[in-house]
């Protein structure tokens, strides 16, 4: 089969995957207190229904939708609302959460008759996923629901799986295929009941041969779905990288993908869309990689949302030597977090602990024009140029090399003999003009 | 808070390869030629050699040493411009002629301009153009085995003799110190393309547009110069090799962009055919080089690549 793939990118030199690739998801139930952040997706906050003393179950949503865009968030367990207050999130800043008391019992609620997609109509199966408040599981948490209504569905000629997983450590998505792929195929076959004239694909990197040998199978029977193999390279599993190597179509900042006929969806959000449409259930939990020299025993972990970082890591054994950085999410593109004590979200994939901070081992200097970073960048931009741009603060230069097309995947970062901090000086300086525009 | 780690933004792993270690492997790859120098022209190549190096590592030292600047001489920078300076010297030139290069190149060149990464053009090309216009005699004196004699090439210019090419790639003519063996300096260019230092985007096209440039107006009209003999004499003379492998690569004063590089290769070889079919001086390299790196902010203007997504309609 034919690999595909797209221009620049990187191959990290150690992948970090072997540590839990062979890890089987473990449940975890947490005791403590639970902690809610309302806004846990792209767009306007979810609304809180509950007050201080209520009672909630597993599965009871705890907070509406706070418009269009935007999801619910529902409890993942049974016990008493302790109050609505600030807490930290993973960013490190402060926003609305709900506490919950937990019990510690797991009180589910009642749960809908089991439905068959087949049946549904696309309003229903809609309806479904909004109600689950199911968001894009990859690391963007756009509302999923807001996704899959896009303006001309007619137009829709490719639903993909993105099955990619580039980022380095993770495994959190290959396990949930090796162990429940026909659960994740069921979510694609209802998104596609959407889309009739759209044909699915289920996209994996090539260094998971077992992995796409497994959907191969599972799809043989479907004409409507094939296997698509990519180059094992980061950031593959970039939307806009993995249309591009599907289907050739090129796609800008500006645009989403249906803008382009395509609908991308992650494993994990998938899986969450059988459950919403076929059980009627939320979205609870999530698959997470527990991972990094410094974690005693590394594995992947069925995580209900709002769990405590630190009781997480206690069901991977806690740590065996002291990290200097912890991080959630993968080494490219997630957040270092300054403390354990920040709940799971919908959009978290991974906890990442390392002992040596590599980024931090080498102070940044001079730019030597080398052109790594021209040729790592996936969006064909001159990072080194941007990132000088920033420094001096000069907008207009900025925007005119088209530095608001960077996918801040940290390529360009990571290539620098110079060790500069250039993702960093782009992003910011994204953000810079992002919050002027609004203005 | 219990404990307080690292915070920064991602990505939180980096490569292996730091800039220390690519000026390691520019020395490296240099060394072949070097010491095929040294034993093709004696001690003396040797001597020249350590003393443009020690005057460019000193010079840096000593400079970012009274400005307050951090000390950035670890980095191996000023030995390759060092190494460099001293392959385009000729043995026969005074010893003190490369510790004063050494000098121009880093104060003059690099480090008024900002130091490592702001020079607008090469530090070691600089020196030696500088060298060649005030000490033309010295640096000329192409004195070998104790008889005063002319490079192939200037003999070629001048009589219009054709030399022997399989001398001129073993290297077993006169020329300056690491210039003259194209073996040796091929070996060290496979390196640093294997080692992923430089592309061959820069070397290739400045080959190419060199032959078709001196095929068309070489020995004097259209198309009289596709000859291999006189072509295979060209490319192995006159510095070419090393200038085309190891000074137009230069990261700081070739373009970042890939169209630039191409164009830059381009550029590099019409100017080199131009100083060497119309010029005065049989060999042009230096000189093209130099013009190529005061283009390259114009060439970079005006090669700045579409992204990825513009323009991505529905095929």
């Amino acid at each position: 089969m034919k690999v595909l793939t797209f221009h620049g990118g990187i191959h990290p030199a150690n992948d970090g995957k072997a540590l839990t690739k062979d890890k089987e998801i473990r449940p975890v139930r947490p005791k403590q207190e639970m902690v809610y952040p309302l806004s846990q997706h792209i767009g306007a906050p979810a609304k809180p229904i509950v007050a201080k003393g209520d009672r909630v179950l597993a599965g009871q949503m705890i907070a509406e939708a706070g418009g269009f865009v935007s999801a619910p968030v529902h409890s993942t367990v049974s016990g008493t609302v302790k109050g609505i207050e600030p807490r930290r999130t993973i960013s490190g800043s402060i926003s609305d959460c709900i506490i919950v008391d937990n019990d510690g019992l797991y009180e589910e609620v009642a749960w809908p008759p089991k439905r068959d997609p087949e049946s549904c109509s696309g309003s229903e199966i809609i309806e479904a996923i909004q109600k689950a408040g199911i968001v894009g599981m990859g690391g963007a948490g756009f509302p999923t629901h807001v996704k899959l209504s896009p303006k001309e569905p007619d137009k829709i000629d490719y639903v993909i799986g993105n099955c990619a997983e580039c980022e380095p450590y993770l495994t959190s998505d290959y396990r949930r295929i090796m162990e429940e792929g026909e659960k994740v195929v069921a979510g694609l076959r209802i998104i596609l009941k959407l889309f009739p004239k759209a044909r699915g694909v289920l996209a994996v990197e090539d260094n998971k041969l077992d992995c796409a040998a497994k959907l191969k199978n599972l799809v043989k029977d479907d004409p409507r779905i094939t296997v698509q193999l990519l180059k094992t390279k980061y950031p593959q599993g970039s939307e806009r990288h993995l249309i591009y190597a599907v289907t050739r179509r090129a796609l800008s900042s500006t645009q989403l993908p249906a803008d382009v006929g395509c609908i991308v969806q992650n494993v994990d959000t998938l899986y969450a869309i059988r459950l919403a449409v076929e059980e009627g259930k939320p979205l609870m939990r999530r698959v997470m990689t527990v991972t990094g020299d410094a974690v005693k025993e590394p594995g992947n972990f069925l995580v209900p949302i709002g769990t405590n970082y630190e009781e997480l890591l206690e069901y991977a054994g806690g740590f065996k030597k002291q990290p200097e950085k912890i991080i959630s999410g993968g080494p490219m593109m997630g957040i270092a977090m300054f403390d354990l004590h920040v709940p799971v979200v919908k959009t978290s994939s991974a906890l990442l602990c390392l002992v040596k901070d590599e980024a931090a081992k080498y102070e940044p200097t001079s730019c030597i024009h080398c052109g790594r970073c021209v040729e790592a960048c996936p969006e064909k931009l001159i990072p080194a140029r941007l990132a000088h741009f920033s420094l001096h603060n000069d907008k207009e230069a900025f925007q005119k090399i088209n530095g608001m097309e960077c996918v801040e995947c940290g390529c360009c970062s990571y290539v620098c003999p110079a060790r500069r901090h250039l993702t960093h000086d782009i992003k910011a300086m994204k953000r810079t003009i992002l919050a002027e525009r609004k203005r | 808070m219990s404990e307080l780690y690292h915070v920064s933004a991602s990505p939180h792993q980096r490569a292996a390869v730091r800039t220390t270690h690519i000026m390691q492997m520019v020395v490296v790859a240099l060394l072949p030629a070097a010491i095929f120098g040294i034993w093709h022209f004696g001690y003396r190549a040797a001597l020249h050699i350590l003393i443009t190096i020690a005057a460019c590592v000193i010079t840096e030292y000593l400079y970012e040493y009274f400005m307050h600047k951090t000390i950035t001489v670890s980095d191996f920078s000023a030995v390759v411009t060092g190494l460099l300076l001293a392959m385009n010297l000729p043995v026969a030139a005074p010893l003190w002629i490369g510790a004063l290069g050494g000098v121009f190149a880093i104060l003059v060149v690099k480090q008024l301009f900002g130091g490592i990464g702001q020079n607008f053009m090469n530090p070691a090309l600089g020196a030696r153009c500088f060298l060649l216009i005030s000490f033309a005699g010295h640096m000329t004196n192409f004195t070998y085995d104790t008889y005063s004699t002319a490079t192939p090439l200037a003999t070629l210019k001048e009589t219009g003799v054709l030399p022997d090419v399989s001398s001129m790639i073993t290297g077993n003519i006169p020329g300056t110190i690491g210039e003259t063996c194209t073996i040796a300096l091929l070996i060290g260019a496979a390196f640093l393309i294997l080692m992923g230092v430089i592309s061959i985007r820069i070397p290739l096209m400045y080959f190419l547009s060199f032959v078709i440039f001196m095929g068309l107006f070489g020995k004097g009209g259209i198309g009289q110069g596709f000859e291999i003999h006189f072509l295979a004499a060209h490319l192995a003379g006159g510095g070419l090799m090393l200038g085309a492998w190891f000074m137009a690569t230069d990261y700081v004063t070739s373009p970042i962009t890939k169209h630039g590089q191409l164009l830059y290769g381009i550029l590099l070889g019409v100017l080199t055919g131009i100083f060497r079919c119309f010029g005065n001086s049989a060999e042009g390299v230096s000189y093209a080089i130099i013009i190529g790196n005061l283009l390259v902010p114009l060439i970079e203007k005006i090669t700045i690549p579409k992204p990825f997504g513009k323009g991505g309609e529905r095929q």
